[in-house]
């Protein structure tokens, strides 16, 4: 229950291609992440799931089953938005039950099915407010309610959280994981957010310019970048890209992550000089202007009393040094 | 409005001029009110006067409520304008949610032909229409004036339309159709709703060009039977002799049915003209 594969997915807006042929396959019950810059078509992709988008060829399975011109409703998914798109002139509990009566699902098993979605969502003493009544947080909480009374195979996630406040935002996020352990349900999740991404994937499909450019557990794109993309879009700080030729390395560039850099004020690989230092408590950020491999950030864990204009020697870790080719690909060593 | 920003000054001179308008707006009105309930005599020696115990007279009343059928009148602009109302609304709105909604081949050009409407005016095409009505048999029937003037009312109505249904998130619609809603429950329990106010707006726009024209009733349906509150007045308006009693009492009558549908649509209409000016 609750598998998704596509096949060859391509998708066009007038003369303006969007997906290029886009393979995946998601096993019953994986939380799965697209994540890409904006515009990459990790949306489109989500819409052209759940039937909001029609596909310009290709096939969507769900379930084993050709649903590519099935209508959504019909599909068995449930999809959260951004905009958490609630009915205003509707209760939450109306909301909730809306897909269901239109179904034509029995009002005792309706009512069942509310009751353990608000149950879970803790939404009791919310039922009788409209949307407008309600804070940010739990509108999407409500948003999720609609999707768990319809018991999809399928739950997607349109940026669920994007509109939320920072300690909001980490809250929700906790109860999505949990709610993907209690369910064990497969969900597809788009975002542009990293570090959602990285906390509640099983895996994560990193997508640029209509193409998947990797497809792998959070460590997985982590330590084994496929290319330069994938690599400097996963992690923050930014991973750092330094011409290999002027630092006497092989390939084309060679890429290290911040926080596998090492600083000393006597000696190192890199001489540069502090541009800026962020103190962040946990971390400390530098960003060097070093002499031979340019402008380096440097993620240091704890307090560190840098400041800028001092000068200090930045040295990589041994074995933590990704390499490049000319086209950007990893060169597996 | 915060104290800090506005000082005295500008507000009296923006209340100054706001009240000037509507002085100058509400003048014509309230000179034909006045003027329905004077004598004959009394509407021509002293025009501007308020009716006194001398000059009070109910004969223009009176006249109307006998001569004619005004009762009939009534009903026929009633019916011509509210039924015109709903059709206007109800396709107006669907051809803007079309127009808005959905990508097709021609939306764009469609859209364009649609409001050429609002520039080019219907009455140049009277000929074509009374040839038209005279070969559906269709002169002297209020449906004559229904669709003159549901095809009248539809551009403007589409392209205000079209432009707040726009406004209306994509995220809503596309959770519709995800519980199952179909493109029709879509438009008619989400997306109307939302756009109320606007539809509020086009209501008004719509309904007072309606109720006060004479053109087509006098061409399309001037008999007894179908004969609008505007024509049934000019019944009063002789080449000699006109019964200015009768006319002024028959116009005041006249703008009640309208001030009650403004009314009702007022409150709306105040929340569409500001939205969108304030976010």
């Amino acid at each position: 229950m609750g598998s998704l594969e596509l096949k060859n997915i391509r998708k066009s807006f007038g003369s303006m291609e969007v997906l290029k042929g886009i393979d995946l396959q998601v096993k019953d019950g994986e939380f799965v992440i697209f994540v890409g810059p904006s515009g990459c078509g990790k949306s489109t992709l989500l819409r052209s799931i759940a039937g909001l988008e029609d596909v310009t060829s290709g096939t969507v399975l769900i379930n084993g089953e050709d649903v590519t011109v099935t209508p959504p409703a019909k599909r068995g998914i449930a999809m959260v938005f951004q905009t958490y798109a609630l009915y205003p002139h509707l209760s939450v509990r109306d909301n909730m039950s809306l897909g269901l009566k239109q179904a034509g699902t029995p009002t005792a098993e309706i009512d069942v099915r509310v009751a353990k979605a608000t149950d879970m969502l803790s939404l009791e003493p919310y039922l009788k407010r409209r949307p407008a009544e309600l804070s940010g947080g739990q509108r999407q909480r409500v948003a999720i309610g609609r999707a768990l009374v319809r018991e999809p195979e399928l739950f997607l996630f349109d940026e669920p959280l994007s509109n939320l406040d920072a300690a909001l935002r980490v809250q929700t996020r906790v109860e999505i994981a949990r709610l993907h352990r209690q369910l064990g349900a497969t969900m597809i999740y788009v975002t542009h957010d990293q570090v959602e991404a990285m906390t509640l994937a099983d895996r994560i499909v990193v997508l640029n310019g209509g193409v998947i450019e990797q497809i792998g557990s959070p460590m997985e794109l982590y330590n084994r970048p496929a290319n330069m993309f994938v690599a400097g879009f996963i992690g923050s700080p930014q991973m750092n890209f330094i011409e290999a030729a002027r630092v006497g390395e092989a390939g084309a560039t060679i890429g290290i992550r911040p926080e596998h850099l090492g600083v000393s004020p006597a000696e190192g690989r890199f001489r540069g000089k502090v541009i800026h230092a962020e103190h962040l408590g946990a971390d400390t950020n530098l960003y060097l202007e070093t002499e031979n491999a340019g402008l380096v950030t440097v993620r240091l864990f704890g307090e560190h009393r840098y400041t800028a204009d001092d000068i200090v020697y930045a040295t990589p870790e041994a074995g933590k040094i990704h390499r490049f080719d000319e086209n950007g690909k990893t060169i597996v060593a | 409005m915060s104290k800090a920003r506005q000082s005295t000054l500008r507000t009296s001179l923006v209340h100054v001029a706001l009240i000037a308008y509507t002085l100058v707006a509400l003048f014509p009105v309230f000179l034909t009110i006045i003027n329905s309930f004077k004598s004959k005599q009394a509407i021509f020696g002293q025009p501007l006067r308020l009716p006194g115990p001398s000059t009070f007279s109910l004969i223009g009343y009176e006249t109307v409520l006998k001569q004619g059928d005004f009762i009939t009148y009534f009903q026929n602009s009633t019916i011509v304008t509210v039924v015109s109302i709903f059709l206007v609304l109800l396709l107006g709105a669907m051809a803007a949610f079309a127009l808005s909604e959905y990508r097709f081949r021609g939306n764009t050009l469609m859209g364009l032909y649609l409001a050429i409407g609002i520039m080019i005016p219907i009455r140049l095409g009277t000929v074509a229409l009374l040839q038209g009505m005279v070969a559906t048999g269709l002169v002297n029937t209020l449906t004559a004036l229904v669709l003159v003037y549901t095809a009248q009312g539809l551009p403007l109505a589409i392209f205000i339309l079209s432009e707040f249904m726009r406004t209306v998130s994509d995220d809503l619609k596309n959770a519709g159709r995800i519980d199952g809603l179909s493109e029709y429950a879509i438009f008619f329990r989400l997306v109307l709703p939302l756009v109320r106010p606007s539809m509020a707006t086009v209501a008004v726009f719509t309904m007072i060009p309606i109720w006060n024209d004479l053109w087509f009733p006098l061409i399309l349906a001037p008999s007894e039977s179908t004969k609008t509150v505007t024509l049934g007045a000019q019944l009063f308006i002789g080449q000699f002799v006109t019964n200015w009693n009768a006319v002024l009492a028959a116009l005041s009558l006249a703008i009640f049915p309208v001030l009650i549908l403004y009314v009702i649509f007022s409150r709306q209409l105040i929340r569409g003209i500001t939205s969108g000016a304030v976010k």
